[in-house]
């Protein structure tokens, strides 16, 4: 297929047949990662900007390395660095950043939408890089990726969400993507950090993380997202640990080859016990690793075609 | 001068009317009805308003002039320009102006200002609350006296139920009716309905009950100390089911919604479009079918606009930060219409909650289109299609989610206290 879009703003939208030439372009890229070299001049003479107003080491890491493993100029700009500090709004720097003629800009954004306002005024590629509790596309991306390599299959499984579903863009943007396929969702949490509706996305709730893990193919964990009030949903860290913190206990009810992931930041001994990080199930550092060749792929298939 | 009215489909719902009559107008006032009146006199201006409807100026219960203060958004001439463009001749103005208008010295301004630079009439709401803090009791008698007609802390709840309280009983002296905003702030803080449209956008939602505790709250001390109360722009189904109950037995209470309600849901919300964003936001579709049921039972006594008009710059922002409000005026009548030609409402039914009822709420004379009454007129065609492009709005306010759609309905002509001031009929 030719990829048409100008940019990636959310999984929701996108058909299976582009996420998997997404995750298939990935797979071509997975490799240069492992070379000595680690460099291929496909986008030499691109630039790349990522536009951050919330703290990431991650995805901001993940997206530079993948820029410049392909050869492109990247620039970071954070919100500390940013004029947001002295009072320009959003669409006045994208505006500006764009006069200097970027080829693509990654935003993360605080506020829902934000990638589309800018989409829609700016000529440069506009990749969303996590936009309040809406959508983290290329986390799904490299989620999807690393559930093909590890199962074999993206289709048919069962898979658990577990945490502060509300207010969790990779949560939305993995439902999205999961259900598109045709697997079992389940979400898992608190029912504060649930939001109604959630049957309307064909995903089912349940409170219980025992009986939500057993026979799970994939239990993703979250993290409580202070930054967006998390902590107030529940009565105290050390109650929600105790009722859905992972623990080996859950994952011996899994299926025997269950993959446990995790978006990072992790928080040990709350959502996730160390033994279950650091045990044989985890694919937590793939999913890392896994996320460099799928932004590759995604900034190469945006603006990797004829200068 | 004299004015004549020709040849017009005339509908005023006070005196149940619906026909072909001549309307003449003398000075300010309503001279003659007739079904034909040949003999006019020289210098009598004719207005041809065959295939058209002629029918009272419409009356709007809510809406936001944003003077003094918030002149960049609005002021009283742009803002009554609009209106009476819209069809409207009298306008209630909500209090969130700056200064708020809690006081006998900014009710006497708006006055003073209407009365200079209104187009059409301006009838000021004074606060419940000084600088609407929900804290003590404005003094609602001295803006009684300088011209109020309502009192409302519109744009927020009033804050705990005994002070609330206190003002429906004050307001009794005056026979002030209280408006009410319904919102409890403990469960809204978001920005758009929370239902399926927020769960797909990650847009912080405002649950429905935010709207329908308040609801609650108010009609059962409204029905306690004995008061009217006015609900305003309500929006969901369970706000409907309140006070369909409630009226049953205390008919003190009357509501009132605004086009966008019957007409948009959620799913708006989907693209980001920041004027989209409003308070109460767009419902659910189950939401905007019982408004449409209500109106059509009358549950639902008044269409109100909740003119909110904002500059561009504060819509052309991310939609957490986008300011709450839809310019209203210029797509009332042509949006209502609607509810006539889906049945819900014949036009005298869908007039009578833009006419008689608002004027009855506020005990106005106004409303009527009858011999002796103020000549307060207004000539729309119901069927003519036309593109909302708000560029072309005279509000200040281009904050519309109707832009580039194609309504039917327009107002071509309103007259107010006998002075022509719209007119496109050509």
């Amino acid at each position: 297929m030719n990829w048409k879009r100008k940019d990636l703003l959310g999984i929701r939208g996108l058909s299976t047949e582009e996420i998997l030439f997404i995750l298939d372009t990935a797979e071509s890229f997975k490799d240069i990662s492992r070379r000595e070299i680690k460099k291929v001049p496909t986008l030499r003479g691109k630039t790349v900007i990522t536009l951050f107003y919330e703290p990431s080491t991650r995805t901001r890491t993940s997206f530079e390395i993948a820029a410049k493993r392909l050869s492109a100029d990247t620039i970071n700009i954070s919100s500390s660095t940013s004029s947001s500090t002295k009072g320009e709004s959003l669409k006045d720097t994208a505006r500006n950043l764009e006069s200097m003629r970027p080829d693509a800009i990654v935003i993360r954004h605080g506020m829902p939408g934000a990638p589309h306002m800018l989409a829609g005024v700016l000529d440069s590629s506009i990749i969303n890089g996590g936009d309040g509790s809406h959508e983290h596309p290329t986390q799904a991306l490299l989620d999807l990726f690393t559930i093909r390599d590890k199962k074999g299959r993206i289709d048919g499984l069962k898979v658990v969400i577990v945490g502060d579903i509300a207010h969790s863009r990779v949560a939305r943007s993995n439902i999205f993507s999961l259900k598109n396929f045709g697997n079992e969702v389940i979400c898992c949490g608190p029912p504060t950090m649930i939001p109604p509706h959630m049957e309307t996305l064909g995903v089912r709730v349940e409170y219980d993380l025992k009986r939500a893990v057993r026979n799970a193919d994939v239990i993703m964990m979250l993290r409580i997202q202070k930054e967006r009030g998390g902590t107030t949903y529940i009565p105290s860290t050390k109650e929600y640990s105790a009722l859905y913190g992972l623990g080996r206990q859950h994952v011996e009810t899994a299926a025997d080859d269950a993959i446990i992931m995790h978006p990072g930041p992790m928080n040990r001994g709350i959502e996730i016990s160390d033994d279950v990080a650091d045990g044989p199930s985890s694919v937590i550092l793939d999913q890392v690793e896994n996320g460099v060749a799928v932004r590759m792929a995604v900034l190469y298939l945006l603006i990797g075609g004829e200068a | 001068m004299k004015t004549l009215i020709r040849g017009g489909r005339l509908v005023d719902p006070k005196n149940s009317i619906d026909g072909r009559y001549d309307v003449l107008i003398d000075g300010t006032i309503v001279k003659e009805i007739s079904k034909s009146i040949r003999k006019v006199d020289d210098g009598t201006r004719i207005i041809d308003a065959s295939k058209r409807v002629v029918a009272p100026g419409l009356i709007d219960v809510h809406c936001h002039l944003r003077e003094p203060g918030f002149e960049y958004k609005e002021t009283i001439r742009t803002g009554t320009t609009a209106a009476a463009r819209g069809g409207f001749t009298t306008l209630v103005c909500m209090a969130n102006t700056n200064p708020v208008n809690d006081s006998r010295s900014i009710t006497e301004f708006i006055v003073d200002r209407a009365r200079a630079e209104g187009v059409c009439k301006v009838l000021p709401c004074g606060a419940v609350t000084k600088g609407l803090r929900s804290e003590e009791l404005s003094e609602i008698g001295e803006m009684f006296e300088a011209g109020i007609v309502a009192i409302s802390d519109d744009g927020r709840s009033v804050r705990g139920a005994g002070l609330m309280r206190k003002a429906l009983e004050y307001a009794k002296i005056f026979r002030l009716p209280v408006i009410s905003h319904c919102e409890d702030e403990t469960l809204s803080g978001g920005f758009v309905h929370e239902g399926r449209a927020s769960l797909l956008t990650g847009l912080d939602g405002i649950p429905a009950i935010a709207e329908e505790l308040i609801a609650a709250r108010d009609i059962a001390i409204a029905r306690y100390v004995d008061s009217p109360l006015h609900l305003t722009h309500v929006s969901t189904a369970g706000s409907v089911e309140i006070i369909e109950r409630a009226k049953r037995t205390f008919r003190k209470i009357t509501c009132d919604t605004c086009p966008h309600y019957f007409t948009l849901t959620d799913e708006a919300t989907l693209t980001y479009d920041t004027n989209t964003k409003v308070n109460p936001p767009l419902r659910s579709q189950e939401d905007v079918s019982a408004i449409k049921e209500g109106l059509r039972k009358g549950t639902i006594d008044v269409i109100a606009t909740d003119h909110a008009p904002h500059e561009l710059t504060s819509k052309d922002v991310e939609f957490d930060l986008a300011t709450f409000g839809i310019s209203g005026f210029e797509t009332a009548l042509a949006l209502s219409l609607t509810l006539v030609r889906e049945d819900i409402l014949d036009l005298k039914g869908l007039l009578m909650k833009m006419t008689v009822n608002p004027a009855k709420l506020l005990g106005l004379t106004a409303g009527v289109l009858a011999e002796g009454a103020p000549a307060d007129v207004i000539v729309f065609d119901p069927d003519t299609e036309w593109t909302v492009d708000r560029n072309s709005f005279a509000s200040k306010g281009k904050n519309t989610p109707f832009h580039g759609m194609t309504l039917r309905g327009r107002n071509l002509f309103t007259m107010v206290d006998g002075k022509i001031v719209f007119n496109e009929l050509g």
